[in-house]
């Protein structure tokens, strides 16, 4: 094995056991903090694998922004020191077997997509730049329809969390407005 | 091999020193400012030996962790606090031709995702001190940073967008005096992003003494408190730093760029950390509703302003 497979099987063991101590852990906040782990160590595969931009926004969008969104909505409605009973839920075996089986599904299909296929590593290959000249050539169709699904889910969100909305309610609403 | 060792223990230099020097400029300008002496007699000249007698005070004071505290995340929090700005000052250039430790390809968004961890070392201790106050603070910090990181990295890319690159040196090679005005709004929301990101004043808000004690930090003491300050001074550096490199043309000064490079930054990282402590000493405190009105209403739609004002510049002169 070469260093970069050592460092990047690491690295995997890494975001696989803090993964497993997410859901294990019967702390609230320590699954979020083990979340910042899992996310990082994904972050130093992507490095790796030089996809030096991936890495970065991986950790700008994950740690910095929805790690801190869960820790704030966690503290903002219990924030509880110490363990949590009602952690445990009844559905975990169902949920071990979806999660194992989903796991299998994709080992899978990467095994049947590229058995032993290997791809040198080139520098710059996962650059800044590279990275948009696919997205907005190759495959800008996907991304447009991406950010039509981002704004349905906006949408959705303002419409769930604003009251008022709806015939006869709230002071603004007259007829035909959605 | 050689030279990153001695760049990284450059750097591991201007980290012990540069905190060390605006924590002083602090005490000083502020001193002067509000009319008053502060402390002028440990070490004789204007008391300069204070910081250290204050070191060594911290480093003597008992390691108290609470007996409800939440043992390691509360000691873990401090680090988790400082070290992330160690990691941005190896990627920030001072100087032309290689004067940097890293030099990354994507050294804005390495910059940018840096400092966000920093702000869960002082949620982690909001949480953890399991105490009322701190866990109030824990979560003003997390409310502040969630609204002022999207204008902060909207005006990062647009001096990226408009020197065409996100490497630092490279933002720095491209910069030339009309980005002055070109950037300007960029300049200001960034710089106003970052002292709230940094809790500074006046958006010391999860700090705020008369409310909350000292939010996140209340029940720390001793060299974890110590460290916890060292964060904020290293924070105001990375930040002034930053500003600098990104809109303020680094290390490009009026003559002798190549030779005098690092100089010019230094003095111009010096006169925004001056600016830093200038705000803390003469803006109240912002109130909670006003601080996010402030960034979803100002800084937001400033920083998408800009970002549409680069392009069009952009595409107009390319």
């Amino acid at each position: 094995m070469s260093g970069q497979e050592i460092v990047f099987t690491l690295l995997g063991v890494v975001a696989v056991g803090s993964g497993i101590m997410v859901v294990t852990t019967r702390r609230l906040v320590h699954a979020a903090l083990w979340l910042v782990l899992s996310f990082g160590a994904l972050a130093g595969g992507y490095v790796v694998l030089t996809a030096e931009f991936v890495a970065w926004v991986q950790v700008l969008i994950y740690v910095g922004a929805v790690v801190v969104l869960l820790l704030f909505g966690i503290m903002l409605t219990r924030a509880p020191i110490g363990d949590s009973a009602d952690l445990d839920s009844g559905n975990r075996w169902a949920a071990a077997a979806v999660a194992a089986a989903t796991a299998a599904v994709l080992v899978t299909v990467m095994v049947m997509g590229f058995r032993d296929e290997r791809m040198p590593l080139r520098a710059g290959g996962g650059s800044a730049g590279e990275l948009g000249a696919s997205v907005f050539r190759t495959w800008v169709l996907p991304f447009e329809v991406l950010s039509v699904l981002l704004l349905a889910s906006l949408v959705g969100a303002i419409v769930l969390s604003r009251t008022g909305i709806g015939p006869g309610r709230g002071p603004g609403s007259g007829e035909g407005d959605g | 091999m050689l030279e990153i060792i001695g760049k990284l223990v450059l750097v591991a230099a201007a980290f012990a020193l540069l905190p060390l020097l605006v924590g002083q400029a602090e005490h000083k300008v502020m001193a002067h400012m509000q009319g008053r002496l502060g402390p002028m007699y440990a070490g004789g000249f204007h008391g300069w030996a204070q910081l250290v007698a204050d070191g060594v005070k911290f480093a003597q004071k008992e390691d108290v962790v609470p007996r409800d505290a939440d043992r390691w995340v509360f000691k873990l929090a401090p680090g988790v606090a400082l070290v992330p700005y160690l990691l941005v000052l190896t990627v920030v250039p001072i100087g032309p031709g290689g004067q940097v430790a890293l030099d990354l390809g994507a050294g804005v968004f390495f910059a940018l995702a840096v400092m966000g961890v920093g702000v869960i070392g002082a949620i982690m201790a909001g949480w953890a001190s399991a105490n009322k106050y701190a866990l109030l603070g824990g979560i003003r910090v997390a409310a502040q940073l969630m609204s002022y990181e999207l204008p902060m990295v909207f005006a990062a890319s647009s001096a990226a967008m408009a020197a065409g690159t996100l490497s630092l040196q490279g933002i720095v090679g491209e910069w030339r005096w009309w980005w002055l005005p070109w950037q300007a709004v960029g300049a200001v929301v960034f710089f106003v992003a970052g002292l709230a990101e940094l809790r500074r004043p006046p958006f010391d808000m999860p700090v705020a003494d008369s409310e909350i004690i000292f939010g996140p930090y209340t029940e720390y003491g001793g060299l974890r408190f110590a460290l916890f300050i060292l964060a904020e001074y290293a924070g105001i550096v990375v930040l002034c730093a930053l500003t600098t490199v990104l809109f303020l043309g680094g290390w490009k000064g009026p003559f002798l760029n190549t030779e005098l490079g690092w100089l010019w930054t230094l003095i111009k990282v010096a006169v925004l950390a001056f600016c830093v402590i200038w705000l803390r000493v003469s803006y109240p405190r912002m109130r909670e509703d006003q601080l996010q009105k402030l960034a979803w209403t100002w800084l937001v739609p400033l920083s998408l302003a800009q970002l549409a004002l680069t392009g069009v510049l952009k595409v107009a002169f390319a």
